[in-house]
C-alpha cells in the first residue's frame, strides 16, 4: 500500500503548490510567474483531454488542436460581435455578440464538441495509422479555413477588446484569472478521474486493449469511443476558450498540426493514461520551452533529438517516475 | 477556355509533385508500417540542398545531381539511426519520435541557412513557355514538372512490374511475413526502400524550389496534402497514390481557380470571394471524407 | 421437429483460391452440445468466425432462434445470445481478471452509459462477478492483470467471459488446445455443467474429450459436412474412420 500513499502524497503536494503558487510568485517578487502558470493550467486541461482518448482509448488523434482552437475561436467572434455591436446571426433569428464568459465558454465547450461528433463520426471508422492522419488533416483543414475567413481576420487572427466578464470576478485581474482555470482544471480532472473507473471508463478501456473482442461480448463499440472523443473534444475547446481570455487573441495557428503535436508530446512526457501525468508533462514542456528560448534561439534542435531519445529509452512518463509505478493508473 | 485549359495543366502539376512524395510515404508506411511525419523534411532537404548548389555553380542540373543522393543518403542514414528502432513501437511513439526529427530539421535548416527563405532560379533553357495547344503558352518548366513526374510514375510502373527488386518490395507491401519466408534481406530492403522514397521526396523538393520559396518548415505543408493523397488511394498503394494525387492536385487547383467565379453566380462579390476561398480551401478534405465514407481503406488497398 | 436454435443454409466463404466454406449446412438444436471436429484447415474456426460475425460469408444464411443473423453486427449477435471463446485466447490483458468478467457482464447488462459511479458499487453486478469468477476457479487472483495469468487461467477466463453473457448458444474454439492434463480436467467438468443450461458448439481436437462430451458431432473437411450424427453413428462412419480418425493414431 505504500506506493498508494505515495502517489496520494505526490498528487497533494502538486495540488498545494498550484493552489498557493500566486502567493509563491508574489513573495519571490516575479508576479510575471502567475500568467505562465495559467498558460500551464490551460494545456494541462487540453493535454487532459486528450489523455482521455489517447491513454484510456488508445486512439492517437493527432487534431486534438482543433478544438482547442475552436473553442478560442468562440470566445473570439463573441467577443468581436459584442465590441462592434453586429449580429452574429441575423436571421431566423436573431443572435448577438458576447463578452460574458456564461455565455462564450459553454457556446466554445458545444461547439467543439459539436466538431468533434463530426470529426469523430468520420474519423473512428477507421484505426491505426489511417486515424492519426485523418484527424490530422481534419484539423488542417480547420486552419486553412480559417486562414481564408478574413471576415474574422484570416491569417492575421483576431485580437480580443477584453476579457470575457463573470459576476463577481474580474477576469483581467490574473491572480482572479489564475484560480478560474486552476478551478476548472481541478474539476475536469475530478469528473475525468470518476469516469475512467465508471462502467462506461471500463468499456473505452476493453476498447484500447481488444476492440474485436468488446464486440464479440455484445458492445457497440463506435458509439462509446465517439462519445469519449466528443467529451475529449469539449473540453479541448473549453482549453480554447481560456487561452483566448489569457492572450487576448486568437489565431489560425491555434489549430496548426504542430500545435496537436505538442499538445501529445505533453500527454507522453507527463505519462499517458494517467490523467494527472498531462499535468505534469504541460508544466514541464512550457518551463523547458521557457528555460531553453532565453538560451538558445534554436532550442527545437536540441529538444528534438531529445523526444527522440525519451520515446527510444524512457517511455513511462514523469508521473511513472515520480509516483513509482508503471502500472496505469485507474 | 483558354484558363480552363491552363488551370488543368497547373492541377497536373501539383498532382505529379505530390505523387512524387506520396508514392515513396506510402511505401513506407505500407512496408515498415511505421507512421512517418518526418517525409517532408527531405523534401525541404532536396529543395536547400539544390538552391545552395544550383547558387554556387550556376547550374540547376548540378543542383538536382547533388540534391538527389543527398536526400536519399539522409534519409538511409536517418532509417538506420531512428526510424529502425520504431517499427516495433506503438503508432504514438512513432509520431513523436518523427516529430522531433522534424524539429530538429527545420531548426537544422534555420542555424544553416538563416531565417530568410532562399529563392531558386528557373534554368535559363527553361525560363521560356511553350505552346503546347496553339494558343496557349504554359511555362516550359512547369511541363517540365509534369513531364518529370509522369516519367517517375512509368519508372517506378517499370521497377514494379519487370524487376525483381520490384516484386520483393510489392511482396513486402501487402505481406510482410511472407516476404521474410521467401528469404528476402528484410533489413536491407527497408533501408533501400525508406531511401528510394526521401529521394523521391528530394526530387520533389528539387522541382518545387523554383516555384514555391525555399524555407524551413516548407515540408509541412505539403506533407499534409500527401497524407490526405495516401488516405484517398488507400496505405501501401503506388497506384492508389498516383491516382489521389492526380485527384488532389486537380480538385485543389481548380477549386481555387474556378468557385469565386461559381459563388458570384448567387453571391454578392466581396462575399463570394470569401466564401469560395473557405470552401476551396477544405475541398480536398471535403472529398476525404466523402471517399472515407464510401470506402474506409481507400480506393485501391494494398492490403485487404 | 422443434426450429432448431442455429441454423446454417447454404453458406460459402472462400479466400482467393482458399475455399473455407463450401456449400455447407448444418443445424444445433437447443440444448445440446454440438461438436465440430475435422483436419486442421477444413474450415472449422472459419466457420464459427461466420456464425459469431467475425467474417461475413460469400452467400448463403444464418439463422440463429428463427431470426436471420447473416449480416448482423458482431455486437447485435451478442445480444441475441450469441457468445463466443476464441481459439487465440483474447483477454484484456492490462485490466485485471475481476475487471475483464467485470466488462463481460456488463456487457450483457444492456448500456454502459454510466458515467458516475464505479462499476463495482452495483450490488446485482458485484454478486455476478463473484458467482463468475467462482465458477472459473480465479477467486484468488481477481486482481491480478490479466496478461500475467498462465495459458491455462487464461483460458478459463476466457470461457469465464463467455459465460458471463449468458448465452442461449455457446461457441468455444479449442478450449483445451495447449493446456496442461490438469487444465483440461477442469475445463471438461466446466463444460460437463454448462451441459443442461445452454447450447455448446465445441470446435476441439481432444477425442477423448468430445466422445465424452458431445451429443451430436459433425465433421468438416475442406469446408463440407462430411457427415454428422450422434456420437454412436459418426465413431462407426466408414467415411470418418478412414477420412479422419485414421489420423488419430499419428503422435501429436
Amino acid at each position: 500500500m505504500f506506493q498508494f500513499d505515495r502517489q496520494k502524497i505526490c498528487l497533494s503536494i502538486g495540488a498545494l503548490l498550484l493552489v498557493l503558487l500566486p502567493l509563491l510568485a508574489s513573495l519571490a517578487g516575479e508576479p510575471y510567474l502567475v500568467s505562465l502558470f495559467s498558460r500551464i493550467l490551460i494545456y494541462a486541461l487540453a493535454a487532459a483531454s486528450l489523455d482521455l482518448i489517447l491513454g484510456y482509448g488508445g486512439l492517437v488523434s493527432l487534431g486534438h488542436a482543433a478544438f482547442f482552437g475552436i473553442g478560442a475561436y468562440v470566445v473570439g467572434i463573441l467577443s468581436f460581435h459584442d465590441f462592434e455591436e453586429s449580429a452574429l446571426i441575423a436571421w431566423p433569428f436573431l443572435i448577438p455578440g458576447s463578452d460574458s464568459a456564461l455565455v462564450a465558454w459553454p457556446a466554445a465547450i458545444f461547439i467543439a464538441a459539436l466538431l468533434a461528433v463530426f470529426v469523430g463520426a468520420l474519423s473512428l471508422r477507421t484505426s491505426g495509422m489511417h486515424f492519426i492522419m485523418i484527424t490530422l488533416a481534419f484539423a488542417q483543414m480547420l486552419y486553412f479555413f480559417f486562414v481564408a475567413l478574413e471576415g474574422y481576420g484570416g491569417d492575421d487572427g483576431l485580437s480580443l477588446f477584453s476579457r470575457n466578464t463573470l459576476p463577481a470576478l474580474d477576469l483581467g485581474d490574473d491572480t482572479q484569472f489564475y484560480y478560474v482555470c486552476l478551478t476548472l482544471l481541478f474539476a475536469f480532472l475530478y469528473l475525468s478521474a470518476r469516469l475512467v473507473k465508471s462502467p462506461f471508463g471500463m468499456v473505452i478501456r476493453g476498447c484500447r486493449e481488444n476492440e474485436k473482442r468488446m464486440q464479440s461480448l455484445g458492445f457497440p463499440t463506435f458509439r462509446y469511443k465517439l462519445l469519449c472523443f466528443v467529451i475529449a473534444g469539449a473540453a479541448a475547446g473549453l482549453a480554447g476558450a481560456l487561452n483566448a481570455n489569457q492572450v487576448e487573441y486568437v489565431s489560425p495557428g491555434l489549430m496548426h498540426w504542430t500545435r496537436s503535436g505538442i499538445i501529445l508530446i505533453m500527454v507522453i512526457l507527463g505519462g499517458s493514461g494517467t490523467l494527472y501525468g498531462p499535468v505534469l508533462g504541460a508544466a514541464a514542456f512550457l518551463l523547458l520551452e521557457e528555460v531553453l528560448s532565453i538560451y538558445t534561439e534554436h532550442w527545437m534542435l536540441y529538444f528534438g533529438p531529445a523526444l527522440i531519445l525519451v520515446v527510444l529509452f524512457a517511455r513511462h512518463g514523469l508521473y511513472g517516475v515520480l509516483v513509482g509505478k508503471e502500472k496505469r493508473h485507474g | 477556355m483558354l484558363l480552363v485549359i491552363e488551370q488543368l495543366l497547373n492541377g497536373l502539376q501539383l498532382g505529379v509533385t505530390l505523387f512524387l512524395m506520396s508514392a515513396g510515404l506510402t511505401l513506407i508506411f505500407g512496408i515498415m508500417r511505421v507512421i512517418n511525419l518526418a517525409h517532408g523534411s527531405f523534401y525541404m532537404i532536396g529543395a536547400y540542398v539544390a538552391a545552395t548548389v544550383a547558387a554556387r555553380s550556376g547550374s540547376f542540373l548540378l543542383g538536382l545531381l547533388v540534391a538527389l543522393p543527398a536526400a536519399a543518403l539522409v534519409g538511409m542514414l536517418v532509417e538506420i539511426v531512428v526510424l529502425r528502432r520504431l517499427y516495433k513501437k506503438d503508432h504514438v511513439d512513432q509520431v513523436l519520435a518523427t516529430f522531433g526529427l522534424i524539429m530538429f530539421f527545420n531548426e537544422l535548416t534555420r542555424v544553416v541557412w538563416g531565417r530568410q527563405p532562399l529563392f531558386m532560379d528557373v534554368p535559363s533553357w527553361l525560363s521560356g513557355s511553350v505552346e503546347l495547344i496553339p494558343g496557349i503558352p504554359y511555362p516550359s518548366y512547369r511541363i517540365a514538372v509534369i513531364g518529370v513526374g509522369l516519367l517517375v510514375a512509368v519508372f517506378l510502373y517499370l521497377m514494379f512490374t519487370r524487376t525483381r527488386i520490384g516484386m520483393q518490395i510489392r511482396a513486402g507491401a501487402s505481406n510482410r511475413s511472407m516476404a521474410g519466408a521467401l528469404g528476402i534481406n528484410i533489413k536491407l530492403l527497408y533501408t533501400l526502400v525508406f531511401g528510394l522514397g526521401t529521394m523521391l521526396a528530394g526530387l520533389a523538393g528539387v522541382m518545387a524550389g523554383p516555384i514555391l520559396a525555399v524555407e524551413a518548415g516548407m515540408g509541412e505543408s505539403i506533407l499534409i496534402l500527401t497524407f490526405v493523397v495516401i488516405v484517398i488511394g488507400g496505405i501501401g498503394s503506388v497506384r492508389g497514390a498516383f491516382i489521389g494525387a492526380l485527384l488532389v492536385g486537380m480538385i485543389d487547383t481548380l477549386g481555387r481557380a474556378f468557385l469565386p467565379a461559381f459563388f458570384r453566380l448567387f453571391l454578392a462579390t466581396a462575399h463570394a470571394d470569401g466564401v469560395a476561398a473557405s470552401v476551396a480551401s477544405m475541398s480536398i478534405y471535403i472529398l476525404m471524407a466523402i471517399i472515407l465514407v464510401w470506402r474506409p481503406k481507400g480506393l485501391l488497398p494494398a492490403h485487404t | 421437429m422443434a426450429e432448431p436454435l442455429l441454423r446454417i443454409e447454404n453458406l460459402c466463404k472462400s479466400f482467393g483460391a482458399v475455399i473455407a466454406c463450401r456449400d455447407l449446412s448444418l443445424e444445433v438444436a437447443e440444448g445440446e452440445v454440438h461438436a465440430l471436429i475435422g483436419p486442421n484447415g477444413a474450415g472449422k474456426t472459419t466457420l464459427l468466425n461466420q456464425i459469431a460475425g467475425d467474417l461475413a460469408p460469400d452467400s448463403g444464411r444464418i439463422y440463429f432462434n428463427g431470426q436471420e443473423i447473416t449480416h448482423l453486427p458482431l455486437h447485435r449477435r451478442a445480444h441475441l445470445g450469441l457468445a463466443r471463446s476464441y481459439q487465440i485466447t483474447s483477454v484484456f490483458p492490462n485490466l485485471s481478471v475481476a475487471e475483464n468478467l467485470q466488462l463481460a457482464i456488463q456487457a450483457h447488462q444492456g448500456h454502459s452509459f454510466r458515467f458516475w459511479r464505479r462499476g463495482l458499487s452495483d450490488p446485482q453486478l458485484c454478486a455476478e462477478l463473484e458467482l463468475s469468477l467462482e465458477r472459473v476457479g480465479l477467486i484468488k487472483r481477481a486482481d491480478d492483470l490479466a496478461g500475467n495469468l498462465s495459458h491455462g487461467e487464461k483460458k478459463q477466463l476466457e470461457v469465464g467471459m463467455a459465460l458471463a453473457c449468458k448465452p442461449k448458444l455457446l461457441l468455444l474454439d479449442e478450449p483445451m488446445a495447449g493446456m496442461g492434463p490438469g487444465g483440461t480436467v477442469e475445463m471438461h467438468k466446466l463444460i460437463l455443467q454448462l451441459k443442461r443450461q445452454m447450447t455448446v458448439l465445441l470446435v476441439e481436437h481432444d477425442m477423448d474429450a468430445i466422445f465424452a462430451l458431445a451429443d451430436r458431432i459433425t465433421v468438416l473437411i475442406y469446408g463440407e459436412v462430411a457427415a454428422s450424427g450422434t456420437v454412436d453413428e459418426i465413431r462407426n462412419n466408414p467415411i470418418v474412420r478412414q477420412a479422419y480418425l485414421g489420423e488419430e493414431d499419428e503422435p501429436c
